[in-house]
């Protein structure tokens, strides 16, 4: 129950509530602080009208200025378009080969390339590119799928193994889970294939292993074990193992037939953009 | 009981008056001082001189302002697409262009050579001549000199300015105080719009400064130079001097008793004063106390009392004493470019000794050669290639198919000139290193590079190194970058992890 009284102390009404003893006095507010409150309802009734502010059912009130975020992102993205200017433009247009021969587009082609590298590949193929065991080194001078510049650039648009319809495909058959082969059979290879690379192996074994490689391997490997870049099958020769160089590592390979997945970027990335990457991974790798 | 928390009222004072810290400006408006710890502004009205060092003034006024807004519109023809501006500062493109040196960003030591050059000048005059850079050639006097001028021109003489600041409002007085305090805020505009033509190519700036397509720093720089040069050379004046400016507070380290500064020459002035026409000049000084070098001080202050902080030598009570000599038919220069040292010895009845070359001035005067010498040398050797090696570090090495090795390297080569240059790279190190540089063809031993006119090219290489000549993890090398007879070294090393091979 509200019992307004005056305090007798100040001669100020009080507001007659009371807690615990102690009565409010019921000062006007500051007027500084009243002007302020009115402003602020006067600019929020400005506000309804001019910026969107009402929710509706199926939309909401748009507001007279028309403001949108969404709007305001796209011309921000195009005001970005109209800055990248003449090496943006020339991106688009320009060959691969003339992007990475012309200093000036290559070292804009070089810096997008880095910074969407960073953000897109550098969790499989690392930072600096230089892979992880199943992940390709992108660095150095060998390439399962080819190192040109179009080459690069075709593996970034279609991906590995990955949904896109004319993605590059290969399969190594998992010649021991599937039963293709007898364990005996897989390290009998092993051996062979170790031997392939120039590193001693069990002579016996390769002996027993020749045929089966013949009949098994040698068509996607080649006869001489140097691989075939058509059908993204790995030199065995060379110092290079995607899943490691290791006896274990090989039979592993072997038996189980692992195969990595690289996404399809098309779609994704702008087709300038897929450029400039291609033109970064082939700059880095020495530019085979 | 009911408590009320009042805070309607005032809180009543502590008991014990004057228990709590007293602050400075009370003590002093304790003392009497009504206006606290400030000493309010005397406004000076400097009264017009005409002779020697008045003329002398004119004539560096004149100079200083035609330096200060004729310099940026100097023209000198730079080849290709690079300003043709003779001095300007590009802080868009990073560059200092003076003439036919242009200095970049990581040049800045130069600057630093030029302001050390002007200290030790400025040390160096001033223990010989005094205070001659703030008398005559201080922007701050200079500036201050042309908003009396214009003072005087709306408003008359000293007499007539004081006249008319004690005067009530009227249209007269309206009319002449509008009128000076426009034209100062146009000189105002007039000196910031001058500054900004430093920074930016004049012609194309002053064009678009009109129509607001200017950048935002030249209307802000614009704006800033007009207030501060309003409020500094139209209301401050002195005070800047006297409170503002460090140099006066310096420059008693520079002087001594031998430096030649405006003095009041005591042994003939003394004993001063008033003197009727037909009275005898024996047995007393020439000074008359006419007050003529106190009214044209534009410090305000009595140069009889001696050399002091305020006075900025400007030789200005020279001229009113001048004058007044001549008309009493005494000798001119009772008020002179001397030093202390001749006053005290003709107060002794001795000759005086004028030297100018003391250990101070040797001093200064060695520093100011060999930091000179320094510069020149430093600018005349300069060299206008630059090369910097920076290693890959991710990944720090590769190793190919065969296992040969190849490092990644930037190489930033500079072009600190006017005109292109084609650059060869060449490396030593392993042997059978050879480069290659992504777009090339292919591998080689050496990598000819175009570098644009006053550009920095990044460079990637690529040094592939055969197994067979890998014997160490980490093997020295270097590059070298030759552009026509010179040659720039950068020592690196090449990185093989030939510990961790298998």
């Amino acid at each position: 129950m509200s019992n307004r009284e005056t305090d007798e102390h100040s001669g100020v009404e009080t507001t007659g509530h009371e807690w615990d003893g102690i009565r409010e006095l019921d000062n006007p507010l500051p007027r500084w602080w009243l002007y302020i409150f009115y402003g602020s309802i006067v600019i929020a009734v400005i506000y309804w009208v001019l910026m969107p502010s009402w929710p509706g059912i199926n939309s909401y009130a748009k507001g007279v200025l028309g403001q949108s975020d969404r709007v305001d992102v796209a011309r921000q993205l195009e005001a970005l378009n109209q800055q990248r200017g003449a090496e943006g433009a020339m991106l688009r247009t320009a060959s691969l080969e003339t992007i990475e021969a012309d200093p000036k587009l290559q070292a804009y082609a070089l810096a997008v390339g880095q910074s969407v590298f960073g953000d897109n590949c550098a969790t499989c193929h690392g930072v600096g590119g230089t892979g992880f065991k199943g992940y390709p080194n992108l660095r150095d001078d060998v390439w399962l799928w080819g190192g040109s510049l179009e080459e690069i650039q075709h593996t970034l648009q279609v991906g590995v193994r990955s949904d896109n319809p004319n993605t590059r495909q290969s399969q190594m058959p998992a010649f021991g889970r599937d039963q293709i082969l007898q364990p005996a059979q897989v390290d009998d290879l092993t051996e062979f294939v170790v031997a392939l690379s120039s590193r001693s192996a069990n002579v016996a074994a390769i002996k027993r292993a020749a045929p089966v490689y013949v009949a098994q391997c040698s068509a996607c490997h080649g006869p001489q074990g140097k691989g075939d870049i058509k059908q993204g099958a790995p030199d065995l020769t060379d110092a290079e193992w995607l899943y490691g160089a290791e006896r274990a590592d090989i039979r592993n390979q072997i038996w189980t037939g692992q195969g990595g997945v690289m996404p399809t970027w098309e779609g994704r990335l702008s087709p300038e953009t897929i450029k400039a990457l291609a033109v970064y991974i082939h700059a880095n790798a020495g530019g085979q | 009981m009911t408590v009320v928390i009042d805070r309607t009222k005032p809180t009543p004072p502590p008991p014990g008056e004057g228990s709590g810290p007293v602050s400075a400006a009370a003590k002093a408006r304790a003392k009497g001082f009504t206006l606290g710890l400030y000493k309010p502004r005397t406004p000076i009205y400097p009264k017009l001189v005409h002779g020697q060092w008045r003329r002398i003034k004119w004539v560096l006024l004149i100079l200083m302002l035609a330096i200060y807004y004729l310099t940026p519109w100097i023209r000198w023809e730079r080849p290709g697409v690079l300003p043709d501006q003779a001095v300007l500062v590009d802080f868009a493109g990073g560059r200092f262009y003076f003439f036919g040196i242009q200095l970049w960003p990581q040049e800045v030591y130069f600057i630093t050579g030029l302001l050390v050059i002007s200290a030790l000048g400025l040390f160096l005059v001033t223990a010989m001549f005094g205070r001659l850079w703030c008398g005559y050639a201080c922007p701050q006097t200079v500036w201050t000199d042309l908003f009396i001028y214009v003072e005087r021109a709306f408003e008359g003489d000293r007499n007539a300015r004081m006249k008319l600041d004690a005067s009530p409002w009227s249209f007269n007085k309206a009319w002449r105080k509008i009128g000076k305090h426009a034209v100062w805020l146009g000189i105002g505009f007039g000196t910031g719009g001058a500054w900004i033509f430093y920074f930016h190519d004049a012609p194309n700036l002053l064009a678009d400064f009109w129509v607001g397509q200017a950048p935002a720093t030249a209307y802000i720089f614009c704006a800033l130079l007009t207030v501060t040069t309003y409020a500094f050379a139209g209301h401050m004046r002195e005070q800047v001097c006297t409170y503002l400016c460090p140099w006066p507070r310096i420059q008693g380290a520079m002087l001594d008793q031998h430096s030649l500064q405006v003095t009041y020459l005591r042994d003939r002035g003394e004993t001063r004063g008033p003197h009727k026409k037909g009275q005898p000049w024996e047995g007393r000084g020439d000074c008359i106390d006419c007050n003529a070098c106190v009214v044209a001080c534009p410090a305000g202050i009595d140069i009889r009392d001696g050399s002091q902080l305020e006075c900025i030598n400007c030789g200005l009570c020279i001229d009113a004493c001048d004058e007044i000599m001549e008309k009493i038919d005494r000798p001119k220069g009772l008020i002179a470019y001397d030093t202390d040292a001749a006053v005290a010895a003709r107060e002794a009845g001795r000759p005086p000794i004028y030297r100018l070359l003391r250990p101070r001035t040797a001093y200064y005067a060695v520093a100011l050669s060999l930091v000179s010498a320094l510069m020149i040398w430093g600018l005349t050797h300069r060299s206008a290639l630059d090369v910097h090696v920076l290693r890959d570090r991710n990944p720090m090495f590769v190793r190919l198919h065969d296992g040969a090795i190849r490092d990644g390297y930037t190489l930033k080569i500079a072009n600190r000139g006017f005109e292109a240059r084609d650059v060869q790279v060449t490396f030593t190190g392993p042997p059978g290193a050879k480069l290659r540089t992504p777009g090339a063809k292919a591998a080689g031993d050496t990598l000819s590079v175009r570098v644009e006119a006053n550009e920095v090219r990044a460079v990637r290489v690529f040094v592939t190194v055969p197994a067979a000549a890998i014997d160490a993890p980490n093997m020295p090398a270097a590059f070298a970058v030759r552009a026509g007879d010179e040659v720039k070294t950068v020592e690196t090393n090449f990185l093989s992890g030939a510990a961790n091979a298998p």
